[in-house]
């Protein structure tokens, strides 16, 4: 129900911001590609725009925040609120003869992660006396009406209405107070109005979030700073990648060389390619158990065949017309690998270098949600044994923006040192 | 004895369906140093598999390569090669292009330097000295592959179809440039082109190849070339006896080229 009211909602601001954009800002650049006259089915000619990414985060923490009742989003946009503070409705209690009497029900609702507090009322006159009710709000409440009634369910009373409306076994009603139905044995069931927002438990608001990390960012969480979680995780990344890549593009280099390499390792790089390393989780902690030394051979073994199919593509990637100009210009087969096999592999490897760092720090959260004692991966795992749900999300943003950092630096990188690519 | 000799070269290629191709067959000629010498045929004749020859990228299945006397086995800095395209270093600039040969050798600037910014200047590209190779035209880029082969100064240039690529202008710009690089170093070249005009006014000497088997089919020697050092190379057009040659190579290899068609259609 929520799903699909959340659903709804994006796809609205979806159209309408696309509609508005287009209204508002009439085309103004005035680059080449604005004056393509056609641009449906020439990618080059889509480029990503800024304003449809800038509403697209800024509509996610909208929908997050308007769902959480986020302090963030002014209150007209919230999504409906649960129910929350003293309501009442009234029963009419009908005994096995015939007789009939109204009593009164207090409910106090409780907000989300509040404990709720029981409370005395006047019981009132009559045979059906009044109740006091505590609960949580979105929750439904089964209410044992008849504990202090002087005819019970037993003597073969039962509720014959609610708020004035019948009910009987198998009926639902709706008044202004929430839902009612009956149980099997007869007792009320009530739900007051559980609105349309989510519990922190399942989704924390953002500021919540927040809050959260700058307290773990100051405090620590499991005997570690946040920064000294994420450090773990990045420096695993870091030497399980420099290894793989100090062995796997000599390896690669050497596959494209030389036919015996080639014969011997095409075997092995063909069938550990294919294994996703998060396969290997199981094996490396019975080899090595779940110290640093597991999870850098892990990121180790993650890496090297990406890189060494990379380094391999790059060699055999080479123009042979530029090979063999520079065996006319005299080049030994060193200098041949130094000025022109190398460096014209360096694209390939940058590829595979961004790939191989997504796969790694993918790897490292999960070898982390599986066994670490510090880490990101870690830091989610053991929070959500304890439903700390804004620490769970919190970990995944940060695991987010870290990757997408790493492979924006990577491509910054590339740009500077293989300024070639793609252009020859 | 000096010079390039090629002595009763074949080349078979056996291809993995167990057939063969007899890309070449009993060519054989001799280049004096100093001469230029263009190689015309039709598609698939052998010219390319002849300059891979010598330059000594592929070993023939018969017959020798003779280098100043001695058996060509491989590439080497003696004889230099121009190829269509895509054979200059990206990742190195204009310059570090040009000055790759005499700095593979180990040399310092202060030996190459000179020279190679002479190249750069005859060859127009001192503008454009610290660009990258992306950065450039397909004719200035052509310019620099020319200066760098001329920079590592080799005894043979060897070069296929190196202005196929370029437009009609800057081609004609390149050929002027071939011959005045020609006579001022007085290398020995071996120029593959596909259009006769080419042939015909850089050519000393001119091979007609003719295909299936590849073989020498005739051979010109030509006053053009001596004519179009330093000249304007449409005034040689209008040269006598240019029209005639190049309405007959034009019928040759057009005849040979009907054959073909003609028979691969019988084939069929
Ligand atoms: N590596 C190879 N394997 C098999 N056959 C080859 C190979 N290289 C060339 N050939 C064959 O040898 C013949 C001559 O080829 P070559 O490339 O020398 O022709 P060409 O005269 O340079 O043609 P073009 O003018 O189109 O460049 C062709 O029939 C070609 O199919
Ligand atoms: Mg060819």
């Amino acid at each position: 129900m929520i799903g699909i009211m959340i659903l709804l909602v994006y796809i609205a601001i979806f159209v309408l911001s696309f509609l508005a954009v287009r209204f508002l800002a009439r085309k103004t650049t005035r680059d080449f590609t604005s004056l393509k006259t056609v641009t449906f089915g020439d990618e080059s000619a889509v480029n990503s725009n800024r304003f449809a990414s800038i509403v697209s985060v800024l509509t996610i923490f909208l929908i997050w925040g308007s769902f959480t009742g986020s302090a963030w989003v002014p209150g007209f946009l919230h999504a409906p609120a649960p129910f929350v503070g003293d309501t009442s409705f009234t029963y009419t209690l009908e005994t096995a003869d015939g007789q009939r009497d109204d009593a009164t029900v207090y409910v106090r609702v409780a907000d989300f992660g509040q404990e709720s507090e029981n409370f005395e009322v006047d019981q009132g006159e009559g045979i059906a006396k009044n109740d006091a009710v505590a609960m949580n709000a979105s929750r439904s409440s089964t209410i044992l009406f008849d504990r202090n009634d002087e005819v019970t369910r037993k003597d073969g009373a039962r509720v014959a209405a609610i708020d004035g409306v019948d009910i009987g076994p198998g009926t639902e009603i709706r008044t202004d107070a929430g839902r009612f139905a009956l149980t099997d044995k007869g007792a009320i069931t009530f739900s007051p109005p559980s609105g349309l927002q989510m519990e922190p438990i399942w989704l924390p608001p953002p500021e919540d979030v927040v809050a959260r990390m700058a307290e773990i960012a100051t405090d620590g969480y499991r005997d570690s700073t946040l920064w000294q979680h994420l450090g773990y995780s990045l420096f695993r990344v870091i030497a399980g990648f420099l290894l793989g890549a100090l062995l796997g593009i000599p390896l690669g280099y050497a596959m494209g060389l030389s036919d015996w390499f080639r014969g011997w390792f095409e075997p092995i790089v063909e069938f550990m390619r294919p294994v996703p390393p998060l396969a290997l989780i199981p094996l490396v902690i019975i080899w090595f158990g779940i110290g640093e030394t597991g999870k850098i051979i892990l990121l180790f073994l993650a890496s090297l065949w990406i890189m060494a199919i990379a380094a391999r593509a790059g060699v055999s990637g080479v123009n042979i017309s530029k090979v063999h100009a520079a065996y006319s210009l005299g080049a030994s087969k060193f200098q041949i690998m130094r000025h022109v096999i190398m460096p014209n592999s360096l694209p390939e490897i940058f590829t595979g270098a961004r790939v191989a760092m997504g796969v790694c720090w993918g790897t490292v959260v999960a070898a982390e949600l599986v066994a670490a004692s510090e880490g990101a991966g870690m830091m989610i795992m053991v929070a959500s044994k304890f439903q700390l749900t804004d620490i769970v999300l919190m970990g995944i943003i940060l695991i987010g923006v870290i990757g997408f950092g790493i492979d924006i630096l990577m491509r910054k990188v590339e740009n500077v040192l293989v300024p070639w690519k793609g252009r020859s | 004895m000096t010079g390039l000799s090629i002595e009763n070269i074949s080349m078979r290629f056996d291809l993995p369906n167990g057939s063969s191709v007899q890309a070449l067959k009993d060519v054989s000629l001799h280049l004096n140093e100093g001469e230029l010498m263009s190689v015309l045929g039709p598609s698939g004749c052998g010219k390319t598999t002849l300059l891979n020859i010598v330059a000594g990228f592929l070993a023939p299945t018969d017959g020798t390569v003779v280098m100043n006397g001695h058996n060509v086995t491989g590439p080497d800095a003696e004889r230099g090669m121009v190829f269509q395209q895509g054979a200059l270093f990206e990742w190195m600039d204009v310059r570090s292009n040009v000055s790759f040969g005499p700095r593979m050798k180990g040399q310092k600037e202060a030996d190459w330097g000179a020279q190679v910014d002479r190249l750069l200047d005859v060859t127009g590209l001192n503008d454009f000295k610290d660009k990258a190779i992306y950065e450039l035209s397909g004719g200035m880029q052509q310019r620099v592959a020319l200066a760098r082969c001329l920079a590592n100064d080799p005894d043979v240039i060897l070069m296929d179809e190196p202005l196929g690529a370029l437009d009609a202008l800057t081609r004609e710009k390149m050929q002027g440039l071939v011959l005045r690089l020609w006579k001022e170093t007085g290398k020995t070249i071996i120029l593959i082109t596909h259009s006769v005009e080419e042939a015909l006014l850089l050519g000393e000497r001119l091979l007609v190849m003719a295909p299936r088997p590849g073989r020498i089919h005739k051979e010109y020697k030509l006053p053009f070339a001596d004519m179009g050092v330093g000249a304007d190379l449409r005034e040689v057009k209008n040269a006598d006896g240019y029209a005639e040659t190049r309405e007959e190579i034009l019928g040759m290899i057009w005849n040979m080229e009907e054959e073909i068609m003609g028979r691969s259609e019988t084939e069929q």
